[in-house]
């Protein structure tokens, strides 16, 4: 059995009290303590920043050509936080609770409850930090709602909030820089990880301009590396996100957990063809305002699909609105496994609106008119607006709500959704899997941490909106500056580890052969070629629904992907020198062999919870069928050897949350 | 489901840092108007590879949402190429005609060298902000959120600054390579805000002095940056940084 090692007491002062006996580094020892950060996401830059604040030696690396750019940078909606200042009946309890209910009750109690406990520490630091959030016009910060929960506790910044969260805490990162308490590393890729007398030690890292591979020490290695949700090679994702750096680490004694937990963002812009590269995420956010429906009839959707009849001329009662249909206590505000779920129902029945049927609308016209253009209106005193000046007016509210949005959209598909309701379908966009680690961060190999979407840690099998955000920064700013103190604290009297090592030796050697391997394959086909197969393999089989055979037929298939990839890749270039092709064959390498877990784990997981929807085991009324009996455990895999794992158990205890079926209705 | 669109490319191909650059011709067939830019790079780089006679293309590229500012090709002789306001990424072919010869080189500055093809060193902008664009407050120090009102223009005005995506275009743009926009947007977020106010002297003054180090031309006015900016970063930031410069040089309290 796993030891997550959560502190005894009450849950509300399990954090509290962990805080004030955690064991302490004095600032002289801290100077000669080196710690590398691998990632400059939310939580690899909040960390890294907090961590040379604190007086450690910080060494920060990501594959970017700057840290700025890391993939939080493209968050859009928003991040939340349990503030209460709308007077909403928030707290911190509910925030924990909806969390928990979010995930389908298989999330760590400890961990989510530290999490809403320092929610609103995170507004604080980033508000002083200068991060620009939306506000009031009496000055104070504005809020808006997302999926699964009935307050507004979303903080954000137009649809930018990622990219103004990530400079906050990147101009952090770089103040330190400037002082000369963290080294960068950027366009450098770590490759392994070194563990020398069972404790992680060091890096081996890839300069991606020169070629050359480097050796780096540190007492502890922080993983902060993101999501691997292009496993689905199509995906939200930016198309450097990859599982690379967490796989390494899980091929040296990580296990890893729950990893079939993915989550389908049912707010998606559909796919327009084969040569699609990436999907574009709308962001939740417009689900607040944008209604989500299909046509009632047959016929009417296939006229739409064949260009025979206009959506804004079908009327009102012509209007499936159906997640406001099933689900009237939440609507169009469900959470997303459940918002994406009953898109692909609609489709899959026949309803669907774009030329490949997969498609709903997601429409602002009502909104737009009878809640904006009324306001504006009322607002102007003008007391018998006609229909074009509602239109007009509330145009202007939902430009400036989600103005960048809109563009976004437009740009993308030349359609103006002011005018016609956008398209939408589901798409991989997060993964709640991820490394497993126990509440001090720490992963099953001492001294190697894993945090932000990296980590499994904290949203079950399924993440509500504007909490990744949350959790990349508390994990950053507010936990690992704590808990990594616990470990550090016996490391004091380690002197730096030579690079000359074996360990290190071992280590680059092997990246070195794996390199040359990749290169010297020579084959017919690019890349992308095998990416695109396995992303297919995977959204077919263990995407939005899943059942034992198509698993069954996944697992094999997938590790024929892996014969014919080592035997027929085609690689140019050479290992010294700047060779993206070479970058993306060692991601995809490490994908293909997930692959084949996620899919492993989803069989093993005999149940129905959050983003893992098993089709033979769901309620009558199609909703996802829990067993807790059996399943209300995280599943913890160790690798043996590729194809070959055991899987270890960590239990779930809930003590302050009584479970229940998750309802919306 | 691919095109109908037949584009003619000159792409400026250079092995690495120390190397001659200069413009190659490809032929890129079957192109669909609502691929992307970069997508169409994609399609020939799959060829590229799969006829194994020339290298694939290097280019810089991350989210293709047109938010990292990763992306930076210099297309017919305009960073981000024809449309305002939309970077590589978000450039679709819909905006080219079938049988356009469409030019594409790497930014060109003396501060971003080319490392490969298309692909260049921006990390002078990083040094910028470590030089100063922040504010100097440690994790934890933070009060409570709300405690600070901020006037809603205030904060409008200071995230429209604090939209610049670093991606370089502005220094691209310009004919002295000056990199004042980028900075100006640092320098204005931060000094709108209150929280930005105590450092707001060495702030400027240290990030004006990084930038000449790093061998970024001088400011002349011209205006090209702005106009070519994907996120339409405005001028008057640069008006801004200009009278915020001089009042530190006089040293000047303004709070
Ligand atoms: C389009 C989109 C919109 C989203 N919107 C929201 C939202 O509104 N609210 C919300 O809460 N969440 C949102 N999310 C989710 C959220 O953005 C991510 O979960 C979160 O930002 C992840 O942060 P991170 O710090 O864990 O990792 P990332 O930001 O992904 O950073 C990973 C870092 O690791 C580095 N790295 C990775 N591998 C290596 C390696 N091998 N060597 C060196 N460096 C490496 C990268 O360079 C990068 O610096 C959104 C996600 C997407 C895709
Ligand atoms: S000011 Fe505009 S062009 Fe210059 S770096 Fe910022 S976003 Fe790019
Ligand atoms: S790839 Fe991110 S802005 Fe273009």
């Amino acid at each position: 059995m796993l030891d997550s090692k959560i502190p005894q007491g009450p849950i509300e002062s399990k954090w509290t009290k962990y805080k004030s006996t955690v064991p302490l580094v004095n600032p002289a020892n801290k100077r000669s303590l080196e710690i590398i950060v691998v990632g400059t996401g939310l939580a690899g830059a909040s960390a890294a920043a907090t961590l040379a604040e604190l007086g450690y030696k910080v060494k920060s690396f990501c594959f970017q050509d700057s840290p700025r750019r890391a993939h939080s940078i493209a968050a859009q909606g928003g991040i939340n936080a349990a503030k209460n200042y709308q007077n909403d009946g928030d707290s911190v309890y509910r925030l924990f609770y909806d969390t928990i209910k979010g995930g389908d009750y298989r999330a760590r109690e400890a961990n989510v409850h530290r999490l809403a406990e320092v929610s609103g520490n995170i507004i604080d630091q980033s508000v002083a930090s200068g991060v620009p959030f939306a506000r009031e016009y009496g000055g104070l910060l504005s809020n808006r709602s997302f999926g699964g929960t009935q307050v507004q506790r979303t903080f954000y910044a137009a649809g930018q909030t990622g990219q103004q969260l990530l400079l906050g805490a990147y101009s952090g990162l770089q103040r330190q820089v400037g002082l000369g308490n963290v080294r960068l590393y950027s366009r450098h890729e770590m490759l392994d990880v070194v563990n020398i007398d069972g404790k992680c030690r060091g890096i081996i890292a890839r300069d991606l301009v020169s070629g050359k591979l480097e050796r780096h020490f540190g007492h502890a290695v922080l993983l902060c590396t993101g999501g691997y949700g292009n496993v689905f090679f199509l995906s939200t994702n930016a198309m450097g996100s990859n599982v690379t750096a967490a796989w390494k680490a899980h091929k040296k004694g990580a296990f890893f957990g729950n990893p079939c937990y993915t989550q389908i963002h049912p707010t998606c812009i559909p796919v327009s063809g084969d040569h699609q590269s990436k999907l574009t995420l709308m962001s939740e956010s417009l689900r607040n305002d944008g209604r989500i429906w299909v046509p009632k009839r047959k016929e009417d959707a296939a006229a739409i699909r064949e260009g025979k009849l206009n959506p804004n001329d079908l009327k009102e009662e012509d209007r499936d609105y159906y997640l406001e249909r099933r689900y009237p206590a939440f609507g169009n505000l469900v959470p997303r496994d459940v918002a994406s779920r009953a898109a692909k129902e609609r489709c899959d029945a026949g309803f669907g609106v774009n030329k490949t049927g997969e498609a709903v609308y997601l429409d602002f016209a009502f909104n737009m008119k009878y809640k904006y253009g009324k306001q504006v209106a009322t607002l102007k005193h003008i007391t018998d607006p006609t229909e074009e000046q509602l239109t007009a007016f509330g145009h202007e509210v939902i430009k400036e709500k989600y103005g960048n949005l809109f563009d976004m959209y437009k740009q993308i598909t030349g359609v103006d959704p002011y005018k016609n309701p956008m398209m939408i379908y589901p798409a991989v966009h997060y993964t709640m899997g991820g490394l497993w680690v126990d509440y001090n961060l720490m992963t099953t190999v001492p001294g190697l941490y894993a945090l932000g979407e990296a980590n499994f840690s904290d949203h079950g099998a399924n993440r509500l909106g504007a909490s990744a955000l949350m959790q990349g920064l508390a994990d950053g700013y507010f936990v690992i500056p704590y808990t990594i103190g616990a470990y550090l604290a016996n490391e004091i009297s380690v002197k730096p580890i030579s690079t000359d090592h074996e360990a290190f030796v071992k280590a680059e050697n092997e990246v070195s052969d794996r390199l040359n391997k990749l290169l010297a394959i020579k084959g017919t086909k690019p890349v992308d070629y095998f990416h695109k197969r396995l992303g297919k393999i995977m959204w077919d089989k263990c995407g939005m629904a899943r059942n034992v055979e198509g698993l069954t037929w996944a697992i094999s298939e997938i590790q024929k992907i892996r014969e014919e990839f080592w035997k027929d890749v085609r690689v140019p270039g050479d290992a010294n020198e700047f060779n993206p092709e070479l970058e993306k064959a060692g991601r995809v390498a490490d994908f293909i062999e997930l692959g084949e877990l996620m899919c492993k784990d989803a069989l093993e997981r005999n149940e129905s919870c959050g983003g893992h929807f098993r089709e033979d085991y769901q309620t009558e009324e199609g909703e996802a069928l829990r067993d807790d009996e059996n399943f209300k455990h995280v599943a913890a895999w160790q690798f043996n050897e590729v194809g070959n794992w055991t899987l270890n158990k960590e239990d779930l205890v809930y003590e302050n949350i009584k479970i229940a079926q998750r309802s919306y209705k | 489901m691919s095109g109908n669109m037949n584009i003619n490319l000159k792409v400026w191909r250079q092995k690495n840092g120390k190397s001659q650059g200069k413009l190659v011709d490809y032929k890129v067939e079957g192109v669909s108007p609502d691929m992307s830019f970069l997508e169409m790079f994609d399609v020939l780089n799959d060829r590229l590879v799969s006829e194994g006679k020339d290298e694939p293309i290097a280019f810089d590229h991350d989210c293709r949402e047109g938010i990292c500012g990763m992306c930076s090709m210099y297309i017919n002789g305009r960073p981000h190429g024809p449309n305002q306001g939309v970077t590589t990424c978000q450039l679709h072919m819909r905006s080219f005609k079938d049988g356009d010869t469409i030019v594409v080189e790497p930014w060109r500055a003396a501060a971003f060298p080319v490392i490969k093809d298309l692909a260049v060193n921006r990390s002078a902008f990083d040094r910028i902000i470590a030089s100063g664009g922040f504010i100097s407050v440690n994790t934890g120090n933070a009060q409570d959120a709300n405690s600070l009102p901020i006037a809603k223009d205030n904060a409008d005005e200071a995230f429209a600054a604090a939209a610049c995506i670093g991606c370089g275009a502005c220094v691209a743009a310009c004919k002295n390579s000056s990199a004042m926009l980028f900075v100006s947007a640092k320098v204005s977020q931060l000094a709108l805000l209150p929280q930005g106010d105590p450092e707001r002297n060495t702030r400027v003054l240290n990030m004006v002095a990084q930038m000449d180090t790093e061998g970024f031309g001088a400011c002349t006015n011209t205006g090209a940056c702005s106009a070519e900016c994907p996120k339409e970063i405005s001028l008057t930031n640069i008006a801004r940084l200009n009278r915020e410069y001089f009042a530190a040089q006089l040293g000047s309290d303004r709070s």
